[in-house]
Order: C-alpha cells, then structure tokens, then sequence
C-alpha cells in the first residue's frame, strides 16, 4: 500500500488528505456535542461560543476552513481519478488546480474572517 | 495495478461485498459534503458572523425553518457516515489485534452516541417563531 503513495504530489496529497480528516473529525466531536447544548443547556452553549469567539478561537476556525476546503477540493479529484481511471494520468496538474482553487476561495474568507479577528481585538466596530 | 488504480485514494477493494459498498458510500457521501459542507461553512462562518449565534440566534434564525433543520440532519448523517468511515480506515492501518478492536469499537460507539444526540437536538428542540 505505502509504495501506491511513494513520493512527491500524490503522497503529499495523501497525507495532507489523511491529516486534513482527523483534524475535522476532531472538531466535529466537539462541535456535535456543543450543538447538543442548545438544546440540553443553552447557557452552556453560550460560554463555548464566548471561547470560540475568542481571537484563538476563530484562528482556530480559520485552520478549520482551511482543512475542510483542502479536504472537499483533493476529495473530488480523488473521487474523479477513481470513477475516470484514465484521468489518473493528469494527476499532478490537478492536484496544482486544486491549490489555485484553494487560493482563489480561501484569500476571500481569509479577509472576512480577519475582520471577525479585528472585532474580537476590538481593533473595529 | 489494475483498471482500478488511482494515484492517491484507497484502491476499490475486490469482489461486490461489503467493503465495495463501503467504497462506493464513501465517494458518494463525500460528493454530497461537498455541496452541504462548505454551504454551511460560508453561510455560518463568512457571510454570518460566528459570535452572533448564540443558543437564541440557532432556535429563533436558523431552526425555526423546517428546510435548515432538514439541511443540518443531512448533513449530519451524511458527515457522521464520512468521518467515523474514514476513521476506521485511519485506525486499520496504523493498529492490529485487540488493540485495533478496542479501538475501533470505541469509534462506532461515539459516532452512534453522535449521531443520535444531533439528531435528538434538530428534531426536538421546540419551534420559536421570531420576534418580529
């Protein structure tokens, strides 16, 4: 299995992909369970949300986006080499395409989320 | 290296049994978080900001629509499928024996425990309508 992955873009890929899983599989526990509180103890959610809303926090769910887009695009391209084997061939260049998405979505959400930074930091509003 | 191969995910396993499903449910999951996942991401935390959804704001704006409750379950089942899957696959290859049992059932029991307190939390907690 490990020699599939052997070297340069598609062990990158893999093991960005594989890292990528648990990190969100990490915070969807969390995130499930703190969803429970609405209902179980609102009060309770409301303090995870002060924590999240903290200047941390919100790196924290920058990080977050990060993953989860980095994860969805090299998701698809996999799921696209493995329904069109033929397509493996280009392999490479869409693991470059993803990254030219990943840029083009994520500097977009990097500002908006700078600027909930800001409100944090009570640097605006 | 057969028709199956492919540069980076895990190869299509052999045979039609349950693994093959497996296979197949884990691409079609990942297609559908695709569109609900970063959906709930940009609507959530880009063109709402997070610090403004307290426990009242999820009751009052998100959940007293009948199509977002929907929506989060969906999503819910689908990404609870995905994850614990593909922690499964994760917690395989790096474990053996008793330990990879132990392990493995831990991952079944939370990801049952969370599934079914998120869809408790969606479908139960009472409608509000909002103030005005």
């Amino acid at each position: 299995m490990l020699f599939r992955y052997r070297g340069r873009e598609g062990m990158l890929a893999w093991a960005f992909h594989r890292i990528s899983g648990v990190a969100i599989w990490l915070f969807l526990v969390l995130h499930v369970l703190d969803i429970y509180l609405v209902g179980a103890a609102p009060e309770l959610y409301d303090t995870f949300l002060v924590v999240y809303a903290t200047p941390p926090g919100i790196v924290m769910e920058w990080l977050l986006g990060a993953a989860v887009l980095y994860h969805a695009l090299n998701g698809l391209r996999i799921t696209i080499m493995d329904f069109w084997p033929s397509l493996s061939r280009y392999h490479r260049q869409m693991w470059y395409a993803n990254w030219l998405l990943f840029a083009a979505i994520g500097i977009p959400v990097t500002i908006v989320i700078a600027g909930q930074l800001a409100r944090s930091l009570g640097v605006s509003q | 290296m057969g028709g199956s191969y492919s540069r980076s995910g895990r190869m299509k396993p052999g045979g039609s049994g349950f693994e093959v499903g497996i296979w197949y449910l884990m691409r079609l999951t990942g297609i559908g978080l695709f569109v609900l996942v970063l959906a709930h991401y940009l609507i959530l935390h880009v063109i709402h900001d997070p610090a403004e959804q307290n426990a009242e704001w999820i009751q009052e704006m998100r959940w007293s629509s009948t199509f977002w409750r929907s929506f989060d379950w969906l999503l819910l089942t689908l990404v609870q499928f995905h994850a614990f899957v593909g922690m499964r696959t994760v917690v395989s290859d790096y474990s053996r024996g008793g330990l990879r049992t132990l392990l493995l059932s831990a991952i079944y029991l939370l990801g049952f425990v969370l599934f079914v307190l998120g869809t408790v939390v969606v479908m139960t907690l009472p409608n509000v309508v909002p103030a005005a």
